[in-house]
């Protein structure tokens, strides 16, 4: 039992059963899931659904900050690469060609990679803060989007775009298989290689690794590229939803929830140790919560609050100094007793 | 008796740190706690200090049974530390450093000036006469250990705790703390004292108490426990393992082409241009003083620094380094003196850390199969006694010598030409460091170049075919090895006294 609590994944684990079980209890058909038109239906699909954009954005802000860095700019990447997919879509001459949406979709990603150049430039060779490197990209890059769909909301209509955010494959949402992939991959590459040592080394004592050989510099631009083309995938499933760009609603305090989840999930800020499964955890609980609030039936202008006040117990039940105060004075008054 | 531990018991999951020991401290002692890594010391003061609260036994501090919850407690109570690394906030003044925590208020306000003026004062004491307002980074280890001490002097504290206080401290900042330590005896402070300085221990306490795996072994006074059963008792068997060192004769390599060889190569500020060359199966000791140019000199040749003239020849080829990485395809390997934060990364467990160099030469595609690690782990961990013998342990819980261990396995398992160490010794215990020793011999032996980088001479004399001495970030002599080389002369050419 005392193993099962202290399992990092524990906690995170136990908030995500517990905030389904109140869905159940507020909400009868909340575990229902039916098949209609061939596609799957059910507020639990609808939080797989919802949570691919968050669990994109978090894997690659997992491993930035197991480097002891932090990406603010997934965000405005995010819009980028919205607007960039819907400029050029809108300007097919056949928008529903397969061939040419791929290429589209292709041309949004590369231009993320090197936003994330940029920022791993910043951070790796110029040596500036992360935060303050990235926070350049978070205002400028909203600028950016809005050039490029000269200050607009771009709608579009083209059949295989919207396949990407709100299509079905086999009867599960291809947004929901986009982000399993991602997972997928990221494990492979971080735990199937050695890429996750030498990423954890690097965050846990840059001047150890150094002088242990590791090539820091090129890991650190490695993890802010990632991250910039997985915000540009979150973009593009945000964008191809709702049919257009919106440059300022596109991925909106994205980077504060992944920075949550990744925390929620046991990856420390200070970089070091990382969790892909806890960050993944942490996305679903965050989206969770947000359905929550709304099937529970949280006031709309209550509801930040309402997430505010689950975040800080989760945290609190995560914090091993908090269970040690809570719980250690039992656990004292009981072998004085005994 | 000031202070009175009895039974003392402390469990870590796995582990028995401490196993009903008692401790008792009389005011105006000097108190010396003995013991190798492992065997509870650091558990021990922890304990005293608040950091860890006890699983079992009772602790009384003038007479009343106390139980701390934190280190503020314990430092209300009266008892002041000052731990091996130094434990200040080196972006802080050193004024701030010295009453952090206890600042003198007017009005809720800091009184700078009055602050400033204590801080001097009580540096005074310690006959230290430095700038109060600098930040404390600006100011050499040595310094920041002093103030550190001056901090905890200041506390008034009934019992002061000195953890590993001279092992960055060189000879006469060694004198300059016996000296307050004398002082403060003579003001009825009870001192503990933990050294592995043999010698300073023997100089300086009244009293010891020796620890060996968690158990108490006894307590005697200094006159009674000669040097030799000191330690026997605390590494539980005779000393035949240094001995054996000693009477082994280090025969003088096959000369040839060097390996390595330096001509002119310097850096400004760090260390000024010098000629050197190191072969294969030999053994090279850097001598000198703190802050002399050794680590500056090492790194130049491992590539972490960049040199700023001169030229590097490895094999006879011309070489650039510009990184660590440059200077490991080139087979070199540099261990640092400061473990902590140039050495081990202390959040990964020891296997990782072991592995951790040879795969980054490798490269992040091509991870070393878990089966291969685990072999080479096994091997070094077996081969250099890591304790605990658990390789999926994190680093950070591992005493310092076995720290150590790791680090060199690291190196070893890379297979370097050169292996660079600096301080391997440092802050580990007799037992330890003969390991180490032997383990240095025996590379060379098998055709290893060493370059050997310590403050004790009696250690770089036992192993190295040539000793390189450095004073005032210059390499000042060369000398051969032999029967005409001993501690004085390396230490006369250290102070200035021979003319290169």
């Amino acid at each position: 039992m005392t193993n099962l609590i202290r399992h990092r994944l524990f906690w995170p684990i136990a908030v995500l059963v517990v905030l389904l079980a109140s869905n159940l209890v507020f909400s009868d058909n909340f575990f229902t899931i039916t098949l209609q038109d061939g596609h799957l239906y059910g507020s639990l699909i609808d939080v797989l659904r919802r949570s691919a954009p968050l669990v994109l954005v978090a894997l690659g802000m997992t491993l930035v900050i197991a480097t002891g860095g932090i990406d603010l700019s997934v965000g405005s990447v995010m819009a980028i690469s919205g607007a960039l997919a819907c400029l050029l879509i809108g300007d097919l001459s056949n928008p529903d060609s397969t061939t040419k949406v791929l290429l589209v979709v292709g041309a949004a990603i590369v231009l993320c990679l090197v936003f994330g150049l940029w920022n791993g430039f910043l951070v790796a060779v110029l040596g500036i803060q992360p935060i303050i490197a990235t926070l350049i990209l978070m205002v400028a890059g909203r600028g950016v989007a809005q050039l490029i769909t000269g200050g607009q909301i771009l709608n579009v209509h083209s059949s295989p775009y919207r396949v990407i955010g709100a299509g079905y494959f086999l009867s599960v949402p291809v947004s929901f298989l986009i982000a399993a992939a991602a997972v997928a991959l990221t494990v492979a590459l971080t735990r199937r290689t050695a890429l996750g040592l030498l990423l954890e080394s690097v965050g846990g004592s840059p001047t150890a690794s150094r002088l242990a050989g590791i090539r820091a510099r090129r890991i650190t631009i490695m993890v802010y590229v990632f991250a910039a083309a997985f915000a540009g995938v979150a973009g593009l499933i945000y964008s191809s939803d709702v049919s257009s760009a919106d440059s300022n609603a596109a991925g909106n305090l994205i980077e504060l929830n992944a920075i949550l989840a990744v925390v929620l999930g046991g990856t420390a800020l200070t970089g070091g140790r990382f969790s892909i499964a806890g960050s993944v955890l942490g996305a679903v609980i965050i989206t969770t919560l947000d359905i929550t609030a709304v099937s529970v039936g949280v006031p709309v202008e209550t509801t930040l609050l309402f997430k505010a006040v689950v975040v800080i117990i989760l945290c609190l039940a995560q914090s091993a100094t908090f269970r040690a105060k809570v719980f250690g004075r039992f656990a004292a008054k009981r072998t004085v007793t005994a | 008796m000031v202070l009175q531990m009895t039974g003392i018991k402390k469990v870590f999951p796995g582990v028995v740190a401490l196993d009903g020991v008692d401790f008792r401290l009389a005011p105006g002692e000097i108190h010396a706690l003995m013991g190798e890594n492992g065997a509870g010391k650091s558990t021990l003061i922890k304990v005293l200090t608040g950091v860890y609260d006890i699983d079992g036994g009772e602790i009384e501090l003038g007479g009343e049974k106390v139980r701390f919850t934190g280190p503020l407690q314990a430092q209300q109570a009266g008892i002041s530390t000052v731990y091996q690394e130094v434990n200040l906030c080196p972006n802080l003044s050193v004024a701030e450093n010295i009453y952090i925590g206890r600042e003198p208020r007017r009005f809720g306000r800091i009184q700078w000036s009055e602050m400033r003026k204590r801080a001097k004062r009580s540096l005074a004491r310690l006959d230290l006469d430095i700038d109060v307002s600098a930040q404390l980074d600006s100011f050499s280890l040595a310094i920041q250990q002093m103030v550190a001490i001056a901090r905890a002097v200041d506390l008034q504290a009934k019992v002061l705790i000195l953890d590993e206080p001279t092992s960055s401290l060189d000879k006469d900042e060694v004198d300059q703390l016996f000296a307050i330590m004398h002082r403060l005896k003579d003001q009825n402070t009870a001192i503990l004292f933990v050294s592995h300085f043999l010698d300073q221990v023997y100089e300086i306490a009244d009293r010891m108490t020796v620890l060996r795996n968690g158990k108490l072994i006894g307590e005697y006074r200094t006159a009674d426990l000669p040097q030799m059963q000191l330690v026997s008792k605390m590494i539980g068997k005779e000393l035949e393992a240094l001995e054996k060192i000693e009477e082994q004769t280090r025969e003088v390599p096959v000369r040839g082409e060097p390996l390595i060889r330096a001509t002119n190569l310097g850096r400004t500020g760090a260390i000024a241009p010098f000629d050197l060359t190191i072969h294969a199966g030999e053994v090279v000791g850097l001598a000198g003083l703190l802050g002399s140019g050794r680590t500056e000199l090492a790194r130049l040749l491992f590539g972490a620094d960049r040199p700023d003239s001169g030229e590097l020849t490895i094999d006879g080829k011309p070489a650039r380094l510009s990184s660590p990485r440059d200077a490991m395809t080139k087979g070199i390997a540099f261990s640092s003196e400061n473990r902590r934060t140039e050495g081990i990364i202390g959040e990964l467990t020891v296997r990782e850390n072991i592995i951790l160099a040879m795969q980054a030469e490798r490269g992040w595609t091509r991870p070393i199969p878990r089966r291969r690690q685990d072999e080479l782990v096994d091997r070094y961990v077996k081969a250099l006694q890591i304790r605990p013998a658990d390789p999926e342990r994190l680093v950070r819980d591992l005493s310092g010598g076995n720290q150590q261990k790791v680090l060199l396995a690291r190196w070893l398992i890379t297979e370097p030409r050169l292996l660079i160490i600096d301080e391997p010794t440092r802050g580990i215990d007799v037992g330890a460091k003969a390991e180490i020793q032997r383990l240095v011999a025996q590379l060379a032996d098998g055709g290893m170049a060493v370059l050997f980088v310590s403050a004790e001479l009696e250690e770089v004399l036992r192993l190295s075919h040539k000793i390189e001495v450095l004073r005032d970030r210059r390499l000042v002599e060369e000398l051969t090895n032999g029967d005409d080389v001993d501690a004085d002369r390396i230490m006369q050419t250290i102070a200035g006294g021979v003319t290169p």
